[in-house]
This record gives structure tokens, C-alpha cells and sequence, in this order.
């Protein structure tokens, strides 16, 4: 009984979620576009995540190649450090991490501000004043979310191998310029691309579910705290299952 | 305070108002609304002519506040039609209602000031938003006759949160009244405030009523408000409009259900 309750309550999520995801394709390709809101976004949220997402992509970095050099130095093959650590970042860990902390910091902070937006009646205020606020307020930050994740994936991963490159000075000695040469040898466009294209599913993910839950957020506060955690929620379990789904199309396409 | 007046004058100016014009505004015919098994508004009927200001009166969760946001558009009925400036604004198109829109000012109950926007920013919006062609001079005007209005022209700058709940009550009326609107929807504009700035509030309201002949409909639980302001009452029961007249006439009515909102007076 409770099964069959909470199995209901998924589909039904599932289907208004798709239901958004939908109106969001049709309002995108309305006429009048908000370029001055969308640019505002981009930099909201592209600049607000940035110190978060370096500081986690270096430690990153750092650790991972602490902690891979004892087994290499077991199998002999020390020198294929950096090639490794690169390839585990660029493929994988660089945009899954930045995608996690970008749930947290934009996911919340979407479903936190339309969240209290719509309780406080402002979006219905924006509508009378001659706004369409799911243009104005949706579309906006959805855009903004798939665009800038992966301009920070990107950096994400130059920092991470700064930070690795620094772990594996900690007891080695390799010059910067080697280092890079190695880890760019052993990267093909076939690494970087499918990674590329992810992020930018994974900021949709983000960006919609963050959207959805402010926008359709319940009356009263306790309904924007809710909506703010089940955001963080839901589009970090969704990060994981994209990443999933992302490998299996790789893997299928033969583009390792 | 500039906002302290005669108000007993005001009555009488905005009495004759009424009389020498019979333009209907507002007409809503046949309105039903209802959320799964709560039936709303059920058959709700209003007409309102130029200038007239009349107030709904109804216990809290009547459907007031769902009737307004019927008006406006921001919710659709279910049934009946609603004519505003003589076009029916149900299955209009998103640019017409716009238009229709930008003619008339609608007070949230609970002000719905931007809380990311400065003071500024919050009335530019309609502005804006509305597509006016405007300069940037005209806007600051605009912008700050608005705010000379409600007397809080110093706040300009600042942030929502940094005003109280009655100056955050009065910029939402300097935002609703930024457009000049032909006809105003008021809800509750002077609950959860204390008598005086309530008082001055309404002064306000009539104020800027007699100022640009505007027409109003004001949502009120406040008897000095609907005794002040009305030039009509209508009472809202069971979703109807349950009884209609000035003040003097429903004050003398013998129903219950009319009588127990004048308990007391
Ligand atoms: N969006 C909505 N979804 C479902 N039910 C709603 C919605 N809006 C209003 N209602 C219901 O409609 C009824 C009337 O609500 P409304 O807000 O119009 O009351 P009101 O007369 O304005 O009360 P108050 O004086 O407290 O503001 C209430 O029973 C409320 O539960
Ligand atoms: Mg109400």
C-alpha cells in the first residue's frame, strides 16, 4: 500500500517535471528574449560558484594524486602519474565534482529565490507588470545553468591538474612543462568531448529542477526550505544517473 | 504629514464623481471559480462604472482575493465572462491582456515588493516592463513623483527589508500607481497596519482617487476603510455577491449574514 503510494507520487512528479521541462522548450523559442536578465544570470551564477568549485578541484587534484602514488610506485609505473590523474579528471571526476557543488550552491539558491518569490507573490506581481516570469525568471536561469557549467568544469579541470601537478611535486620532481605534456599526450579529443557535452546536461539538470521546485513551491516558508533541499536533492541523484547514462552512449558509440 | 485631510470632504467630491458618469469599467458576468471540490465564487455578478469606488467585504477565505486575481488574469474562471475597458479578458492573447494590464494597478495583499530590487528598481519594473517608450530622465520623474505620492522619497535607495511594513505597503502602492492606472485593485491595502498609518493609508487611496479620477475596488475586512472609501458595498457570501448598497443601506439590513459584518458599529 505504502509502496504503491509512493511509486504513484514518483510518476506523478516524473510527469509534471516533464511537463516543465516541456513549457520551458516551448517559452524558450517565444519571441523576446530576455538578453539583459540572461546576461545578469550567467554572471550571477557563473561567478558566484566559481571560488567554491576551484577550491574543491584543487583539493581534488591534490588528493587524488597523493593517494594514487603509493600503488603506482607498487606497479612500477610512477612516471604515468600525471597521465592518469589527468584522464580520472578530465573524464570523470572534474565534471561530476563541479556538477555536485553546482547542485548545491545554484540548485539551493534557485529553488530558495523562486521559491520565496513565488510564496511572496512577486511572481504574480512580475505577470501583471506586463512580464511573462516564467521567460523572465525560467528560461533565464535554466540557460544560464547548462552554459556556465561547463565553462566551469572546464576551469575546475585546469585547476585540479594544478593541484595535482603540485601533489606530485610534493615528492618528485617534475618540471610544469612536462607535466602538461604529459597529461596532454595521454588525452585524446575523445576524453574531452563526451566530458564536455555532459556538463552541459548536467547544468540543465540543475538549472530545471532548481527551477521547478521554487516555482512550484508550496505556501508558507517551510514550503521554500523544502523546496531549496529536495532542488539539492534530486539534481545531484539526477547528476549521477546522467553520468551513467552519459557512459553507456559513449561506450555504445565506441568513442573510447 | 501631508497625508492628513478632511476626509468627510473627500466623501463628498468623490460622491459626485459617481453621479455624472455611467461608462461601465468593469463588468463580470456569471463568474464561477472553483479549486477541486471548493467552489469559490459561484454565479458572481459586479459592474463598475468610471470613478467609482467600490469595496468587497466578505470572512476571510470568501474568494476575495481569488475574485481580483480573476480580474486581473492571473487566475481564469471556470465559468462566466469578465469585460475590462469593454474587452473580455478571458481566452484573450498574452499581448492584448498586456495591454489591458498596463491600464490597471493591482495592490497585493502582500505588497509582492521585489526583495532583490531596490525601492528604485521595484517601480521601475512596470515601466520597463510594460515596453513604454520612455527616457531615462522621464523614468527618474516618473519615479520619483510617484514616491512624493506616498511621501517616501528618501527611501529610493533602499532594499525592502530595510522598510517597515507600513512604508513597504505604501511603495507598493507608489508601484501600483507609477503607470496611472485607470482602475486600481486594492487587496487588503490596510490590513496589519495600526489605525493611523491604516488612516493614512486610505487618505492616500482617495487621494490619488480624486487625483486622477480613477476607479477602484477595494478588498477590506476595515470598517473605517469601507465607511470612508465606498461609494458602494458589496457583500461576498457563499461565492455570491450576497448584498449590494452604501453604507447607510447596509447598516439598516436585517439579514444575519449582512448584519454580522456591522456588529458593532
Ligand atoms: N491557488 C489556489 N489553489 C487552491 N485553492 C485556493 C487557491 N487560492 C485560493 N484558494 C482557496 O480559495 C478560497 C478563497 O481564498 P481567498 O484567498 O480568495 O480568500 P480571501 O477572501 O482573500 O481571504 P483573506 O481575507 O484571508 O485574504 C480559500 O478556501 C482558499 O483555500
Ligand atoms: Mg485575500
Amino acid at each position: 500500500m505504502n509502496e504503491s503510494l509512493a511509486i504513484t507520487r514518483f510518476l506523478n512528479e516524473a510527469g509534471e517535471t516533464s511537463h516543465f521541462i516541456a513549457r520551458f522548450f516551448r517559452q524558450w523559442f517565444k519571441p523576446r528574449f530576455e538578453l539583459s536578465e540572461f546576461t545578469r544570470q550567467c554572471f550571477v551564477i557563473g561567478y558566484k560558484s566559481l571560488p567554491l568549485v576551484g577550491l574543491t578541484a584543487f583539493i581534488m587534484g591534490l588528493v587524488l594524486t597523493m593517494q594514487l602514488r603509493p600503488s603506482m610506485i607498487d606497479y612500477g609505473v610512477e612516471s604515468q602519474l600525471p597521465a592518469i590523474v589527468g584522464i580520472a579528471i578530465v573524464r570523470e571526476i572534474g565534471p561530476v565534482i563541479t556538477a555536485l557543488i553546482f547542485a548545491g550552491k545554484i540548485g539551493s539558491s534557485i529553488g530558495a529565490e523562486l521559491g520565496s518569490m513565488k510564496v511572496t507573490e512577486q511572481i504574480d506581481a512580475m505577470e501583471v507588470s506586463g512580464t511573462n516570469p516564467f521567460k523572465y525568471l525560467v528560461v533565464t536561469r535554466v540557460l544560464a545553468a547548462t552554459l556556465m557549467l561547463p565553462v566551469l568544469v572546464l576551469l575546475g579541470d585546469a585547476i585540479s591538474l594544478y593541484g595535482s601537478y603540485l601533489g606530485v611535486n610534493i615528492r618528485g620532481n617534475t618540471s610544469f612543462v612536462f607535466f602538461w605534456k604529459q597529461v596532454l599526450d595521454n588525452l585524446s579529443f575523445s576524453d574531452v568531448l563526451p566530458a564536455f557535452i555532459k556538463s552541459f546536461f548536467f547544468g540543465f539538470a540543475v538549472g530545471i529542477i532548481g527551477c521547478y521546485k521554487g516555482y512550484n513551491s508550496s505556501k508558507g516558508t517551510e514550503g521554500v526550505g523544502r523546496s531549496a533541499n529536495s532542488a539539492v536533492v534530486i539534481s545531484s541523484v539526477l547528476v549521477f544517473i546522467l553520468d551513467l547514462i552519459a557512459v553507456q552512449v559513449t561506450d555504445l558509440l565506441n568513442l573510447y | 504629514m501631508t497625508l492628513i485631510y478632511d476626509i468627510n470632504k473627500q466623501q463628498a467630491v468623490v460622491n459626485k464623481n459617481t453621479d455624472d458618469t455611467t461608462e461601465t469599467v468593469l463588468s463580470i458576468r456569471h463568474l464561477y471559480k472553483s479549486f477541486k471540490e471548493n467552489h469559490v465564487l459561484v454565479d458572481f455578478n459586479l459592474d463598475v462604472s468610471k470613478g467609482e469606488t467600490v469595496v468587497v467585504l466578505g470572512k476571510s477565505g470568501s474568494g476575495k482575493s481569488v475574485l481580483i486575481k480573476c480580474i486581473i488574469g492571473l487566475l481564469q474562471p471556470d465559468k462566466g465572462d469578465i469585460e475590462l475597458f469593454g474587452k473580455s479578458i478571458t481566452g484573450i492573447n498574452e499581448t492584448e491582456l498586456d495591454k489591458i494590464r498596463a491600464k490597471t494597478g493591482f495592490l497585493f495583499q502582500s505588497n509582492a515588493l521585489y526583495d532583490s530590487m531596490t525601492v528604485r528598481q521595484n517601480l521601475e519594473f512596470p515601466l520597463r516592463r510594460h515596453w513604454i517608450k520612455v527616457s531615462q530622465q522621464q523614468v527618474n520623474d516618473m519615479v520619483m513623483e510617484s514616491l512624493e505620492d506616498v511621501g517616501l522619497a528618501h527611501t529610493v535607495n533602499m532594499m525592502p527589508a530595510e522598510l517597515s511594513g507600513g512604508m513597504r505597503k505604501r511603495i507598493a502602492l507608489a508601484r501600483t500607481l507609477i503607470l496611472k492606472p485607470e482602475i486600481i485593485l486594492y487587496d487588503e491595502p490596510t490590513t496589519g497596519l495600526d489605525p493611523i498609518t491604516g488612516k493614512e493609508i486610505i487618505g492616500l487611496m482617495m487621494e490619488i482617487q480624486q487625483k486622477y479620477n480613477t476607479t477602484s475596488i477595494i478588498i477590506s475586512h476595515d470598517m473605517n476603510c469601507v465607511r470612508t472609501a465606498g461609494n458602494r458595498i458589496v457583500i461576498l457570501v457563499d461565492g455570491m455577491c450576497y448584498a449590494c448598497g452604501n453604507f447607510e443601506q447596509l447598516l439598516k439590513n436585517t439579514d444575519p449574514k449582512v448584519k454580522q459584518f456591522f456588529e458593532g458599529i
